[in-house]
């Protein structure tokens, strides 16, 4: 490249202010101004969607709780066992000996623990850990498998096992604007319910 | 499968290719200089950054000029990122009290967000203070970009001029493409991404007590913002390690849809604008069409393969690596989407995919991340492959090859060829070292074919700017952190010069006036030839390699071997 070293000091000194002007707009503006939007529009997602019980910080309504309690519905396997710091998967590959081990392994406890019939399908995300180790839902199906075992826990009474069936219907997320995603469940969100129940 | 699941994907292709036409015109209004909707509002801000910068917006420069102020940029990117890293400690908006980076992650990641790849050998929470997101991260989400859309724009003057050497300026370039196209578009995203729950503020972590009594630490932060930009400059770098998989960064079903349509818009958009601006709407169509059949036929193999069962697993479905909300359909769209974008955010572990699935995902960053593909990089990686398909197709016919009237000549050919091969070379040289020395085996997650996955995705990811990762590979180590960054640089900037040299090379050239004879490059003919060349092309180059991976491992799980 020939050209005069003046024209190149002049390129870098431009380089440098427009660095300057959108490290102020993109990296300072830009955040404070949608802060400032979401912080008035939805402050309660916007700050983690933190729910609060007897005025404590009890959860957060998107991140998953590890429940192994007989007491509680159990959430997903997860790889980090819900502490967010970090969040992550096991990524384990499909023919790691390790994964079909643990497949195995927690299939067989999720019968036992709650009293299955041996040979009954299990739903595919009580024996796989999610992504982020931090799903917060289960399908229906799972949870209904766990009624049995969490009303004998907690031995309600027959009206009390209506209650927390009719908090089920109530708490199953249908899929979003018609369309998006399937039939889901907040355990955090049912296991408060439950709580509540007795 | 279900119906519900087939309906996300028609609704998504329905919205990319209506939208291609609208923000294409857009945008080729913004950068021809026409009147359009924003002007209005901003021309002020653009007018002053000029004034600021001292810079003639009327003054255009040679591709060499152009070149020179672009790498002087992007150098500057990669100080600035690499020195705030290593100091976080001492600067402000740090309330987790996170300690410096170390060297060669910071290195890594410095380079990393400024070549788009937004690779991350390191744990967002756990690593990078807000004010590294915000100052560091997040500005080079937007100007990396801008860049690629400056270069793309440097190629198309460059095919639509004629005898002059002025490919642009790439300051007015930069900013008009921020100003006018991702910063309007990320600001729209980000507050639809925080109403459906990502979190957007600067509050310290909050602890949380949990309903069994133990204690949680929940991250938070200024993340709907940086996650605009990611999806829309199809940047990919996670604001949390679980990236779009994270609760936080990709909440509802809905936020995952959003977030798989920003990763598409632009670019295939920018072939739309790329017509307008060649003077024929018809042939940006022909490349978006070419883009769509691949994406098509990747995005059905991946379902096909994740819905089948492995004889290790029963019937049931492979949810390992996926979360509950976004299902099995809604993960492998995203995967298949963000490996064709050169995006690489992820909303599912691809360590976890299928081995076909993963393939897929391997295949589409490995053909050089032109399916749609990276802002403005996609397009100039196809127009490398349009130059050799037209001077394959010159070589059958016998005819000097021509592309939209400019003669496609030895130098057009040895660039082209030089910017394949740069990349393929460095995915598997640094692959086979990395394979035969401890420090590279050291960090397998897994063993068998997919650990010799692990690495090979890993290099095939950094070349092609993608970012994605099996991420069960730790490469936060030196020999990584070193050998995956300057890959990145490789393949960045190893494509970019010798494309800004086609630009400048074509500029100088007259344009010859169609005639009978001319070859034509907006019917099937030429989509099917065109799709031809991309697939042997990345397939002899790479297949060895996939079938020391992901093709034996799937032959073997079928056969139910673990390793």
């Amino acid at each position: 490249m020939v050209r005069l070293k003046g024209g190149n000091m002049k390129t870098i000194l431009v380089a440098l202010k427009i660095f300057l002007f959108f490290t102020v707009l993109t990296g300072m503006a830009y955040p404070l101004l949608i802060t400032g939007i979401a912080q008035i529009a939805f402050p309660f997602r916007a700050n983690g969607s933190v729910i609060s019980r007897r005025n404590q910080p009890i959860g957060c309504e998107l991140i998953g709780q590890e429940f192994d309690s007989d007491r509680y519905f159990s959430s997903r396997p997860s790889a980090v066992s819900y502490n967010p710091l970090p969040s992550g998967g096991s990524n384990f590959g499909l023919t790691s000996f390790k994964l079909q081990t643990l497949v195995a392994d927690r299939k067989r406890k999720f019968i036992e623990f709650n009293r299955l019939d041996p040979n009954i399908v299990i739903p595919s995300e009580m024996v796989f850990a999610s992504a982020s180790g931090l799903d917060p839902h289960i399908s229906p199906r799972a949870a209904m498998m766990q009624v049995e075992r969490v009303s004998a826990a907690r031995r309600l009474t027959p009206a009390q096992k209506q209650d927390l069936l009719k908090e089920i219907e109530r708490l199953i997320e249908k899929p979003q604007y018609l369309v998006f995603g399937k039939e889901k469940i907040n355990v955090l969100l049912l296991n408060l319910k439950l709580d509540e129940i007795k | 499968m279900e119906a519900a699941d087939l309906v996300q994907i028609v609704l998504f292709i329905a919205l990319i290719t209506g939208l291609t036409p609208v923000l294409g015109l857009y945008m080729f209004k913004v950068f021809t200089g026409k009147p359009h909707i924003l002007l209005a509002g901003f021309a002020w801000m653009e007018k002053s950054v000029y004034r600021f910068t001292r810079v003639d917006p009327d003054e255009e420069t040679s591709w060499k000029e152009y070149t020179f102020g672009l790498l002087v940029f992007n150098l500057i990117g990669i100080l600035f990122l690499f020195l705030i890293q290593i100091c976080q400690l001492w600067l402000p908006l740090n309330p987790a009290k996170l300690p410096g980076v170390t060297w060669h992650s910071a290195f890594n990641t410095a380079v990393s967000f400024v070549t788009n790849t937004n690779w991350q050998g390191y744990a967002g929470e756990t690593t990078m203070s807000y004010f590294v997101q915000l100052i560091g991260l997040t500005v080079q989400n937007f100007v990396s970009a801008a860049t690629g859309i400056a270069v793309i724009l440097a190629v198309v003057r460059g095919i639509s001029r004629k005898t002059t050497h002025k490919i642009g300026n790439f300051w007015v370039d930069l900013t008009r493409s921020t100003l006018y196209v991702l910063l309007p578009l990320s600001v729209l995203l980000a507050v639809l991404l925080a109403g459906q729950g990502v979190v957007q503020n600067f509050k310290s972590y909050e602890t949380i007590h949990t309903l069994q009594g133990q204690t949680q630490v929940i991250p938070m932060g200024p993340a709907a913002s940086q996650i605009a930009i990611k999806q829309l400059g199809t940047n990919g770098g996670g604001f949390f390690n679980a990236n779009s998989a994270h609760p936080f960064e990709n909440p509802t079903p809905f936020s995952n849809f959003l977030q798989i349509f920003a990763i598409f818009l632009i670019p295939a958009s920018l072939t739309y604008m790329y017509g307008k601006m060649v003077g024929s709407a018809r042939q940006g169509w022909t490349i978006f069409t070419v883009m769509m059949i691949l994406f098509l036929a990747g995005l059905s193999v991946s379902l096909l393969t994740e819905y089948s069962t492995n004889p290790a697993f029963g019937n049931l479905h492979f949810m390992e690596g996926k979360e509950t909300r976004f299902g099995i359909s809604g993960s492998v769209l995203f995967s298949v989407v963000t490996t064709d974008a050169s995006c690489g955010a992820v909303n599912a572990m691809h360590d976890s995919l299928s081995p076909l699935s993963g393939m897929i995902a391997m295949i589409n960053i490995l053909v050089g991340e032109v399916i749609f593909g990276g802002v403005g990089a996609g397009l100039y990686g196809m127009i490398v492959f349009i130059i050799l398909t037209v001077f394959i197709a010159g070589l059958m016919v016998g005819r000097t090859p021509e592309y939209l009237g400019k003669k496609i000549e030895a130098f057009e050919v040895r660039m082209a060829i030089t910017a394949n091969l740069v990349t393929s070379f460095a995915i598997l040289v640094f692959t086979a070292w990395a394979v035969v020395s401890s420090y590279g085996l050291a960090g397998l997650n897994n063993a068998g074919p997919h650990g010799f996955s692990e690495i090979f995705y890993a290099y095939a990811s950094a070349a092609g700017n993608n970012g994605s990762a099996f991420a069960g590979l730790n490469a936060n180590t030196i020999f990584y952190n070193l050998t995956l960054g300057v890959t990145m640089l490789i393949g960045r900037f190893g494509v970019i010069i010798p494309v800004l040299a086609i630009a400048g090379s074509l500029a100088r050239k007259n344009i010859t006036p169609p005639s009978s004879g001319t070859f034509r490059t907006d019917n099937w003919l030429f989509i099917t030839l065109l799709v031809g060349v991309i697939l042997i092309i990345g397939g002899l180059t790479y297949f060895p390699a996939l079938s020391f991976g992901p093709v034996v491992e799937h032959l073997l799980m079928k056969a139910g071997v673990a390793f």
